[in-house]
């Protein structure tokens, strides 16, 4: 529906803002990008503030007593102060940055799996997690006797709240560690609900935010969690950085990750001292460009607005889901009430990567495969895998529309 | 919009496209003399070859099972076809020169005695032009050498 779009959000407007977007294509095409879920293009806003850092105002962070090192700390805690606003987090010592979401979620396991966790407690993940969110808790489980619970996923592709509350029940579950959105179902998941039976029962609350950020304001003060991590380049920003925001009073218990320069404030041969939230967490040099970018990034997004983002997003949603129903022979996996632009589905006839072949030839990019989710795509009885088409704020309903005639096509060439 | 897809065509031959619907020896072989497994975990694709040997060391019959895309599920069909009543040692050769095939697009040297079996495999060779599809053709001969030498697991990475 055209109405929940607002006026100001101007789709052909924003397209301009991204160079790949206008990068002429093989065979003349233009680029359908629907891969965003793996990691979105970069507007020319971002492209440009690493360029200037470089240009103008880099060396390293915390350490040279000279002006241009300054300016660059500056630059770097910026990004901080920016990335603590946009999540609406009470301090920006909350805030660390990492390499991506699945270092972030390995420093969680790590620090506080293995530093405040004690054996016999349990980490209670679901059936809808990205491996990112799986292998660092079954690590922690071998390493140190920490039980691992998996909520179940109903056929909707929901959280199943009953299971939750029966694996909660027992009080042994130290953590609850599940995705805020879903990378393969788009399923949103009821994150306030969660924190409040989670806490009901003494255990703590991780949310991967690694899709949802993108999508969706992030209000931590309404959520109520106490980690949440997302992951520069789905957000428009570059690679190679990532956010754990965590309670500081967590963060202020947890042993440090990696040890190096900038996390120790006194190193003698015999012993170390932990330098102070979030310094502890950053050992060695930061990715400072990078923090430069997603924080070009935020204000890009914030810019425009995550509601309207958001209102974009819905109708495009909606639109999809008409598109997509009638395609012949296609089934799409998961049909959450609350679900973002992610749609995985399977075409009767053609295999996920023969059809990511095709699609590609029409100028169109989608994800072949089971997403980094092996144990959902089982759950569904999928071990081939689906095609997965995911949107970003340039997404348009042409776009879709394309999609869903290439795939009536594709089933026409592989019948 | 129509024949959005026609110059695919190349990569989809009708061949392909028959043997990816229909494989060939798709069956478990209860008595094999020698059997591999074979994966590649990119994309999900595998499969369980089998063969039979006659007393002469031949291959007197090869079968799979297993999952996979049109053009792995065709390559390991048309394999299982293409080998039987060869040693170990043609059919390793032949692999050799079906993976240059699969990534170049020719085989210069080929030779007169392979180009029966060549043509045979020749619709598999569109998918030079597609790098990240070369696995996908290749996988079927990689648990070939995997069963003949007694490996029994191959992975087309
Ligand atoms: C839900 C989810 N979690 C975690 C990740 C991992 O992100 P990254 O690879 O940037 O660490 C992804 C992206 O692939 C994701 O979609």
């Amino acid at each position: 529906m055209d109405t929940l779009t607002p006026a100001t959000f101007d789709v052909a407007r924003i397209r301009q803002d991204f160079p790949i977007l206008s990068q002429p294509q093989a065979r003349g095409r233009p680029l359908v990008f629907l891969d965003s879920g793996a990691s979105a293009q970069k507007p020319r806003a971002v492209i440009d503030a690493m360029v200037r850092c470089m240009e103008t105002a880099y060396a390293n962070v915390h350490r040279g007593a000279y002006r241009l090192s300054e300016l660059a700390t500056d630059s770097y805690e910026a990004a901080r102060t920016a990335t603590a606003r946009f999540l609406n987090a009470a301090d920006a010592r909350e805030i660390v940055f990492t390499k991506n979401s699945t270092e972030a979620m390995n420093l969680v396991a790590h620090s506080w799996g293995r530093g405040v966790m004690t054996p016999g407690q349990a980490v209670l993940i679901s059936e809808l997690e990205h491996h990112a969110n799986i292998v660092p808790w079954q690590m922690l489980r071998d390493d140190k006797g920490i039980e691992l619970r998996v909520c179940r996923v109903t056929d909707a592709g929901e959280l199943d709240m009953d299971d939750l509350e029966r694996k909660l029940a027992d009080g042994k579950v130290g953590l609850v560690a599940v995705a805020h959105m879903s990378n393969v179902l788009g399923t949103v998941t009821p994150v306030e609900r969660i924190v409040a039976l989670a806490h009901a029962h003494g255990a703590k609350v991780l949310f991967d935010g690694s899709q949802a950020a993108v999508h969706r304001r992030v209000d931590l003060q309404a959520i109520g969690c106490d980690f949440y991590c997302f992951t520069g380049h789905k957000l428009y920003g570059p690679t190679g950085i990532g956010v754990l925001w965590a309670r500081l009073e967590h963060l202020d218990r947890m042993p440090p990750f990696l040890g190096g320069g900038d996390m120790i404030s006194v190193v003698t041969f015999e012993k170390s001292e932990w330098a102070a939230v979030p310094a502890k967490f950053e050992a060695g040099t930061p990715p400072i460009i990078e923090a430069v970018g997603l924080h070009a990034a935020i204000d890009y997004v914030t810019a425009i607005g995550m509601p309207a983002i958001e209102a974009h997003e819905r109708s495009l949603v909606d639109h999809a889901m008409g598109a997509l129903s009638e395609v012949p022979g296609l089934t799409l996996l998961g049909r959450a009430q609350d679900r973002g632009g992610v749609f995985a589905f399977a075409l009767d006839a053609a295999h996920p990567h023969d059809l990511a072949t095709l699609l590609d030839r029409a100028g169109i990019a989608v994800r072949a495969g089971r997403h980094c989710a092996e144990p959902l795509h089982a759950r569904f009885g999928l071990d081939n895998g689906t095609t997965r088409a995911s949107f970003g704020l340039y997404t348009t309903k042409e776009e879709v529309d394309l999609l869903a005639r290439a795939l009536t096509e594709a089933r026409e060439f592989f019948k | 919009m129509s024949g959005l897809f026609d110059d695919l065509r190349d990569l989809y031959q009708e061949v392909i496209l028959d043997h990816g619907r229909k494989p060939r020896n798709f069956r478990r072989l209860e008595d094999a003399d020698a059997t591999a497994r074979g994966d590649n975990p990119m994309c999900g694709d595998r499969i369980e070859l089998f063969l039979k040997m006659t007393p002469d060391h031949h291959i007197a019959e090869a079968a799979f099972q297993g999952r996979g895309c049109a053009i792995s599920t065709a390559s390991a069909s048309l394999m299982t076809e293409v080998v039987k009543g060869k040693t170990a040692d043609e059919a390793k050769d032949l692999g050799a020169k079906f993976r240059e095939l699969a990534m170049t697009g020719t085989c210069p040297d080929c030779g007169a005695a392979l180009q029966d079996d060549m043509e045979r495999l020749a619709p598999l060779s569109g998918v030079h032009e597609f790098p990240s599809r070369v696995k996908c053709a290749t996988l079927a001969w990689h648990t070939l050498n995997a069963a003949l030498d007694g490996t029994k697991e191959a992975s087309s990475e």
